[in-house]
């Protein structure tokens, strides 16, 4: 079953075409990849998928849904959760409040009730909780849950960008280079916690650098170049495709892409 | 151990302010009562510049819908004062809906200069007679006192269990709702608003609760402060009121709830006991500012993490 579908997709900054008639389908429960050089416009098209852009042409169909024109808090409350490029934490609040984040739209308790605390309010805040706690646990953070979350390591920010997102219960689940900046181990780790996130039954698409990383868990690589799509297939397609190797797999550089979002913010 | 400590700190307070007026006399306990209007006052603004982290300098322009709202349904009709808390309540509230609608978007000091306008506009609307209601820079005199059935308002010592109470009431709803996902969710807004979208959070929306619901308390303790003038003017409600507000924010101790309220204290209170040195008052102001902001910049009381009964939760309970 096709879960986020996603057709002829066009977006334009001033002159730039950042993303040209890109199309692509993601399964349900599958790891999918979308990989290409820096400023191919994955970030771009993440962004377009999660509503912090609005696209200039084409449509996303999500589970039955047009995304197109939603708000991104309604996104999220459609299924789709994501992780940011540059980690974006609530810095000064505790790790466990920062994966509370993602229960909120899955909660119903008005001012009123809150103000009052009335038992239906007590008894979801409590569940809100249990939840937070099973996702920390989920990705290992547990025992760092009282410290705020910039005193975090690099690489445990990212894994409580994961618990956030996975806290808003998504079907879906988009990560943006999440093994930037970590080391091997724990790479390592990622990737078996990517592994047990498609065994709970989600969908993960992510963007990523890390070729090892990529060729290991994704069943299904999408590779955009200067915005277009060049190629789709298996990890072994892909290794083989003659202009995947010359637009990418020969060159090795590092990353410093799609910094227009962080500068423009979201007005 | 904490929870402990904090328990005999309001327990403390409590009796300490219970006990004012048995030992003061009716000036000082007019000072204890500006202190309460003006602690539930900044409270109301630690909505929108505490737990959001929205500039807001316009605070009074609520403050002024609330209280005009109340003299002039008081004067021409005769409604009781206290019908009209509620109602006063709801006044500033859909005026802070309308204003901030519109705004809403608006990022930081932008946002500063247009809830200055507003309370500008306000102002300098009441002192024009706006619709004939407002009786220009005379204001509105012969506002009546709170009745209650058994109790009639009218001596300071009578206001300060009015206010007190008032105000004991909104801490206990205030601090409730700080422990809800919806002062979580401000304080989301406060650390990173693309984040907190991103992570299913309506900012845009919860941005505009902050000020409505300020802006209903705002406009409740107008009613009081209107009760208890039985006269209101614009000067009383000009830019500066808002600056003082959200300077006991600030000082205070953004998003804390005893901060806010030491702040009151130390604004409204030093002030008059330190009233032989009445010219020299703006220089200490001004100096403890720039000494706070340079030393202690999170204010004197900075909100404490909040605690959740982690331990509580079963492995295997039910979840979200």
């Amino acid at each position: 079953m096709t879960l986020l579908s996603i057709k002829n997709l066009t977006k334009r900054f001033g002159g730039l075409l950042a993303v040209d008639d890109v199309s692509f389908d993601v399964e349900q429960g599958r790891i999918v990849g979308l990989i290409g050089p820096n400023g191919a416009g994955k970030t771009t098209v993440f962004n377009l998928i999660t509503g912090n852009y609005i696209p200039d042409e084409g449509r996303i169909m999500f589970d039955g849904h047009s995304l197109t024109g939603l708000k991104t808090h309604k996104i999220v409350a459609l299924g789709i959760a994501r992780t940011f490029q540059t980690i974006r934490l609530f810095k000064n609040l505790t790790v466990l409040e920062n994966v509370m984040a993602g229960c909120h739209c899955r909660m119903n308790s008005g001012i009123l009730s809150s103000m009052l605390r009335i038992p239906f309010q007590r008894r979801e805040e409590r569940m809100a909780l249990a939840r937070a706690l099973k996702e920390l646990e989920f990705v290992g953070l547990k025992q760092h849950m009282d410290i705020n979350a910039m005193n975090l390591s690099y690489g445990n920010q990212r894994l409580l960008e994961i618990a956030r997102a996975l806290a808003s219960n998504p079907k879906i689940i988009i990560l943006d280079e999440p093994a930037g900046g970590m080391n091997d181990y724990e790479t390592t780790q990622l990737v078996l916690l990517i592994e047990k996130m498609q065994k709970r039954g989600l969908t993960v698409l992510l963007i990523e650098h890390d070729m090892n990383l990529v060729m290991r868990i994704c069943e299904d690589i999408i590779v955009l170049e200067h915005g277009a799509r060049i190629a789709q297939g298996t990890p072994a397609e892909i290794t083989q495709d003659q202009r995947v190797i010359e637009a990418y797999l020969g060159i090795e550089e590092e990353d410093e892409e799609d910094e227009a979002f962080e500068a423009e913010g979201r007005d | 151990m904490r929870k402990h400590k904090n328990t005999i700190q309001v327990v403390a307070f409590t009796v300490v302010i219970l006990a004012c007026p048995f030992f003061l006399d009716a000036y000082w306990i007019d000072v204890i009562n500006n202190i309460g209007l003006y602690a539930v006052l900044a409270l109301s603004l630690n909505f929108i510049v505490g737990y959001t982290g929205l500039f807001h300098m316009g605070h009074a322009a609520f403050f002024a819908v609330g209280a005009y709202a109340t003299g002039i349904l008081n004067t021409s009709y005769d409604i009781p004062i206290v019908l009209l808390l509620p109602v006063s309540g709801l006044a500033a509230a859909l005026f802070a809906y309308l204003v901030a609608r519109p705004i809403i978007h608006l990022r930081g000091d932008y946002l500063l200069i247009v809830t200055i306008a507003i309370v500008e506009i306000v102002r300098i609307a009441l002192v024009n007679d706006i619709f004939g209601l407002t009786g220009g820079s005379n204001g509105i005199f012969g506002i009546s006192r709170p009745d209650f059935y058994f109790f009639d308002i009218r001596t300071p010592h009578q206001f300060f269990y009015y206010i007190w109470a008032f105000l004991a009431l909104s801490v206990l709803l205030f601090y409730n709702l700080e422990k809800s996902r919806y002062v979580r969710a401000l304080n989301y807004i406060k650390n990173d608003e693309v984040a907190a979208e991103g992570s299913g959070v309506n900012v845009d929306h919860l941005k505009l609760t902050a000020f409505v619901l300020g802006a209903f308390w705002a406009g409740m303790v107008g009613n009081i402060y209107a009760s208890k003038m039985t006269l209101i003017s614009p000067a009383s409600f000009s830019f500066w009121e808002s600056v003082i507000l959200f300077v006991i924010v600030i000082l205070g101790g953004s998003g804390s709830i005893r901060g806010v309220i030491l702040g009151a204290f130390l604004i409204i209170g030093l002030p008059e006991i330190f009233r032989q040195f009445a010219g020299a008052r703006m220089l200490v102001f001004g100096g403890a500012m720039v000494a706070m902001m340079v030393f202690r910049p999170q204010g004197f009381l900075p909100p404490l993490p909040r605690k959740y009964p982690v331990h509580k939760i079963q492995p295997g309970e039910k979840t979200l």
